[in-house]
């Protein structure tokens, strides 16, 4: 039946108009019914004397085509079959470019992955100016590489650097920008896109348009053009890799060594490496805990209590700080009203401010007019008082992380809101309970823990207590989504999901210290070990007082699973007021004109040499890792058998969206899974027994899951 | 009398309005749109009305940006206001906001809409500024020239004394007049001092900076921040407490400057705002929740002599208004005029209390009387607080109804004069 088809045909005097449009989802993917599809379709067109030219274009509102259908990749089983499935998409889209009659892509929404290949191997690109259209190659996000013939099309379109800047970054590309760089031949208004792709065919096959190939600057002529000249390129885009990424993900090499292999070859040479390459690296570990990642954040898209009976119109945020402005500004540029409160109007408007400068910032890379900037600055209402409270339908407090202060707030607060009105608190450490128990409306209370910057850092972890409302729940899940934050729910207890784990994984930093581990050697074994910061500047970014008082408290419910450090020290460092960057001194000193990485603070050093007690011998480098990551790992065990964690997702998107853990390794729980529980386990156990110390106690589950073999995410 | 089904009265709920600042300070930077948007977004944050429910948006703006001719559209969309919402502009000088508010009143009355917004918008920091006639036509021509031969022969045009560019003046187009040549004519004609123009302005001042310091402007002025910095504004800066006669009469005549009276201490002076006010037949009102705080019962408007007339405007719609609703000064708790020059105030006050101007010019059996000043501007007014030419009528407005509320009379009237010698008077009423 026709109905059950993707693609239509539709011959509209000498053009035929492929269209794209799985009838069961809302968006495109390329899977293996589509190929057989595919084949017959231009079968059918290559035998239609009428036909003279081809127009592809999407039957959804706001996608062409998403990409490849990940869970293609997520079955197969080897680096050949992954190959193979490469080389039949390659020749597909061979076909496509060779075929006598001219192809014309017409791309309207978002244009990904192999849906971006597809278009490539058209003859002709006419891309919509609407803000939806995006082109991109993201499968390096996946660990991947662009398997069905970009690494070999997109350099030869567009130039060397402009493709591996887009593939090895996978970063999104708005049609004008597409259009100056060569990757589209025209920007067409959305309305009239079909008529314009079909008069692009048409005139395509009598020859009256020609697809005007981009000229390259002189610069590009040598780098690229010349063998020396690529030489010089790669090396340096090496270089650079190597510098971000450690050395510790392949998928970027491999785009490097296959764009290098293949320009100076044929295309063929090309798509044969390009497949090998593909099928090699899509059964990397890497590769499949990012897929991994990928499908749990997809996962964490949906809202787990339904939607909410009230649809929030309006938002209240309580101070004006970094934290309540940081949600000011993802809430307003996501379409919600707010007000912001603080003590005083000026700390209020500073809170604003924030947005006011994230919004700048794309006035000036032309990508948001100021009329539109205006207008959402026009969302927020920076004021000192509670005027307007009563129509919010959720209110975030950003305040000082006191319990006092937060009763005090909600006390003072209450009055004004109406009685459904959702309270949510921003802490990253204070049970919510414990919060609560100053309002008169307990089941309206939940914990909405936002990671600083809130603009930049992707989690927003959901802290629900037992009297938390249903309602409550979906609101905060709701809006949290709304902010296009990854949303994850966990259990009230102290310090929730993420903070629990950092405690004792900060904690073994603080003992690797006092045992005589530099600062820069701590940090940079970490890194090495995939964290994106070192422990160290982590401390001093958050400020050694807030993690004090955060570790403290946590010290006095968690006991001695997260207080090996000397407390003492802390006390000291803190009365010198070494509080880290925002006092310009923490372990590292901060001076705006000192370029590269920060001198240690000698203060620091002293106080830390004064309390150092060496071990016997120093620790090696991965043992440094282990005990640092496998603490954390730990910890997140406890959480899940304790059932803070309702699940292992949640715990493996929190560790890495909130606190950076390896996302190659996919999370704590795919880490476990991948190397084993069993040997986690026994490593425990020995560091318990070297250093004499209950903190490196495997978790019971842990051990359950060491004896039975069972994994945590089974297949 | 109008005579229309009481449910279709239309009511003013509540009005913002942004700062007044001294032109070329603060919102210098802030283009006209962006201030009527911040006053606009101020008003729909403090009433909490939801803005798909307005049914159209009406601001006052005298000297319009060539790229927001229609400026109220541009203030709207930006506040937030639904793009269904349609706004247009109006412009009748110094009561354009005036004009704003009772032709949605009008409209409310016939039954047409339940909830609209009027207001004004003014940045007089950035006039536009043109270039010369001579330079305009040479860059049209320039357009269509082929070759340097054609430019050389454009440019030959041109001579030096083109580079002049061409300034707005704040003049009566028709006469050439000034304002203040204007205020000359009409203080001279009613018999005007400088000792009584100076006191006059020191009233203003003071009023304006003792209703500051009371608090009465806190819940009608919205902070503006403004980029890049992002500081708030919060106050008005044209309010000078420590003015004293002793300091107005040290400063020269500004317009005849041997023989004058208006000084720039006791004339209103360029000012930056805007403002925004609700308004809802009272049906809608209630509908919807909102406690209207004055009823617009009526308002007459009237025009006299470019020349001899400029200022005369409130003398003129103020008996007319009064006599049409059969009310006498005595009956009116609430004065708000606008104070373009202290010398028209004070004139004002005496023709109307005058026989002969009453007799001859209004046709009326003899004078209106006085309009007791302790119940006039009694929150300052335009001399001090400023005077954003379109934005105005909005001040004047929310200030009345707001008086009315408080102090609890029945009926108050707003009035001012415009340019073209224009007056407007508009009649408000307590509900309750």
């Amino acid at each position: 039946m026709n109905n059950n088809k993707i693609l239509h045909l539709e011959i509209i005097k000498d053009v035929a108009v492929v269209t794209f449009d799985d009838p069961a989802s809302k968006v495109n993917t390329i899977s293996p019914q589509l190929s057989s599809e595919f084949q017959e379709i231009f079968d059918e067109i290559a035998k239609n004397n009428t036909v003279k030219a081809s127009v592809l274009i999407s039957g959804k509102p706001d996608n062409f085509i998403a990409g490849a259908d990940i869970n293609t990749l997520k079955n197969a089983k080897s680096a050949e079959e992954v190959e193979r499935l490469s080389r039949e998409a390659q020749r597909l889209l061979d076909r496509l470019a060779t075929t006598p009659k001219p192809v014309v892509a017409a791309i309207h929404g978002t244009c990904l992955g192999g849906g971006l290949e597809i278009a490539l191997a058209c003859h002709y690109r006419i891309a919509t100016d609407h803000p939806k259209t995006v082109l991109a190659l993201p499968e390096v996000m996946l660990g991947l590489l662009p398997g069905a013939g970009g690494t070999q099309r997109l350099p030869r379109l567009v130039g060397i650097q402009a493709a591996l800047d887009m593939m090895l970054t996978g970063k999104n590309i708005y049609p004008r920008k597409a259009k100056k760089m060569g990757l589209i031949d025209h920007v067409a208004i959305p309305q009239g896109l079909k008529e314009i792709a079909i008069e692009a065919a048409r005139r395509l096959s009598n020859k009256a348009l020609r697809s005007k190939r981009r000229k390259p600057k002189l610069v590009e002529k040598v780098l690229e053009k010349t063998a020396v000249g690529r030489k010089i390129l790669f090396s340096q885009a090496r270089k650079m890799v190597m510098q971000k990424s450690l050395g510790l993900y392949p998928a970027p090499l491999a785009i490097l060594d296959v764009v290098q292999q293949g320009i100076p070859r044929s295309l063929e040479q090309g798509l044969a490496y390009e497949s090998k390459r593909f099928g090699e690296l899509a059964q990397t570990p890497e590769s499949k805990s990012l897929i991994h990642l990928f499908f749990g954040q997809t996962s964490l898209k949906k809202n787990r209590f339904g939607d909410p009976k009230t649809k929030v119109r309006k938002i209240g945020v309580l101070g004006g700080g970094l934290m309540g402005g940081g949600i000011t500004s993802v809430s307003a540029q996501k379409g919600l009203q707010v007000l912001i409160k603080d003590i005083k109007l000026e700390a209020a408007v500073k809170g604003k401010k924030q947005l006011f400068d994230d919004l700048q910032k794309r006035v000036k890379q032309r990508v948001l007019s100021s009329f539109e900037r205006d207008k959402i600055l026009n969302r927020v209402n920076a004021q000192a008082d509670y005027r307007g409270f009563e129509n919010c339908q959720l209110v975030i407090e950003a305040v000082l992380e006191d319990i006092a202060i937060k009763h005090k707030v909600i006390k003072e607060m209450e009055p004004h809101l109406s009685e459904n009105a959702i309270f949510a608190s921003n802490t990253s450490a204070l049970p919510i309970k414990e919060i609560a128990k100053a309002s008169q409306r307990p089941q309206n209370i939940v914990g909405m823990h936002y990671f600083s910057p809130v603009q930049k850092m992707p989690l927003l972890e959901i802290v629900v207590t037992d009297q938390s409302s249903q309602e409550a729940k979906a609101v905060a899940v709701d809006v949290g989504l709304r902010q296009g934050k990854t949303v994850i729910v966990v259990k009230d207890g102290p310090g929730f999901y993420t903070s629990r784990i950092l405690a004792p994984y900060m904690d073994e930093a603080a003992v690797l210290v006092q045992e005589g581990v530099g600062f820069y050697e701590l940090d940079e074994q970490l890194k090495k070990f995939g964290y994106p910061v070192g422990p160290v500047t982590l401390l001093d970014e958050v400020g050694i007082d807030v993690g004090a008082h955060v570790g403290e408290f946590l010290g006095r419910v968690l006991g001695k699973r997260v207080t090996s450090g000397d407390p003492k020290v802390f006390e000291e460092i803190i009365a010198k007021g070494y509080l880290g960057r925002k006092t310009g001194k923490g372990f590292f000193m901060y001076d705006k004109k000192v370029r590269g990485r920060k001198p240690i603070n000698p203060g620091m050093q002293e106080i830390i040499q004064k309390h150092c007690k060496p071990g016997a011998q120093a620790p090696s480098a991965e043992e440094i890792q282990l005990r640092m990551g496998l603490r954390m790992v730990n910890e997140a065990v406890l959480c899940l058998q304790e059932g803070v964690l309702e699940n292992p997702v949640d715990g493996d998107i929190g560790a890495v969206f909130g606190l950076g853990f390896p996302p190659f390794h996919g999370g704590p729980f795919r880490y476990l899974d991948t190397v084993d529980a069993d040997w986690v386990a026994l490593t425990l156990e020995r560091f318990s027994e070297r250093y004499g110390s209950e903190r490196f106690r495997p978790a019971p589950l842990l051990l359950d899951m060491a004896k039975s073999g069972k994994k945590f995410h089974p297949v | 009398m109008i005579s229309t089904p009481k449910e279709l009265d239309p009511v003013l709920i509540d009005g913002v309005r942004t700062p007044f600042l001294r032109s070329n300070g603060a919102f210098t930077r802030l283009s006209t749109y962006q201030l009527g948007s911040k006053a606009i977004a101020g008003l729909l944050n403090k009433t909490g009305i939801d803005p798909k429910l307005i049914d159209h948006v009406v601001m006052g703006c005298v000297i319009a940006s060539p790229k927001t001719p229609n400026v109220a559209r541009e203030a709207a969309l930006v506040a937030g206001i639904p793009n269904t919402v349609p706004a247009h502009t109006v412009t009748l000088a110094c009561i354009s906001a005036n004009v704003a508010a009772t032709s949605l009143a009008d409209r409310i009355r016939l039954g047409q809409m339940d909830v609209a917004i009027a207001g004004g918008t003014e940045n007089l920091s950035d006039p536009p500024i043109q270039v010369s006639q001579n330079v305009r036509f040479a860059m049209v021509k320039a357009q269509k020239a082929k070759g340097l031969a054609d430019y050389i022969k454009i440019l030959r045009e041109l001579s030096l004394k083109d580079i002049i560019p061409d300034i707005p003046a704040v003049a009566e187009f028709s006469t050439g007049e000034s304002m203040g040549q204007g205020c000359e004519r009409l203080l001279r004609q009613a018999q005007v001092t400088r000792e009584e123009t100076d006191q006059y302005a020191v009233r203003s001042h003071q009023l304006a900076a003792k209703a500051w310091e009371e608090g009465n402007y806190n819940e009608a002025v919205t902070p503006v921040e403004v980029p890049p910095k992002f500081a708030a504004v919060v106050k008005d800066d044209g309010p000078r407490g420590d003015s004293t006669m002793d300091k107005l009469a040290k400063l020269r005549p500004a317009f005849d400057k041997v023989f004058g009276v208006s000084t720039a201490g006791n004339s209103s002076f360029l000012t930056d705002g805007a403002s925004a006010i609700l308004l809802m037949s009272r049906k809608g009102a209630q509908e919807l929740g909102f406690k209207p705080k004055a009823i617009l019962k009526d308002y007459v408007y009237a025009g006299g002599d470019p020349l001899d007339e400029l200022l005369t405007g409130p003398a003129l719609t103020i008996p007319k208004l009064l006599d049409k609703n059969g009310l006498k000064i005595s009956d009116i708790s609430v004065w708000e005029i606008h104070e373009a020059f202290s010398a028209q105030m004070v004139a004002m006050i005496k023709l109307l209390k005058s026989e002969k101007f009453c007799r001859e010019r209004l046709k009326r059996d003899g004078a209106l009387g006085e309009i007791p000043l302790e119940k006039m501007n009694v929150w300052g007014g335009s001399l001090s607080l400023g005077h954003p030419f379109g934005a105005t009528g909005g001040r004047l407005l929310e200030t009345a109804a707001r008086r009315l509320e408080r102090e609890g009379g029945r009926y108050a009237v707003v009035a001012g004069c415009a340019a073209g010698g224009h007056g407007s008077a508009i009649l408000l009423e307590n509900p309750h």
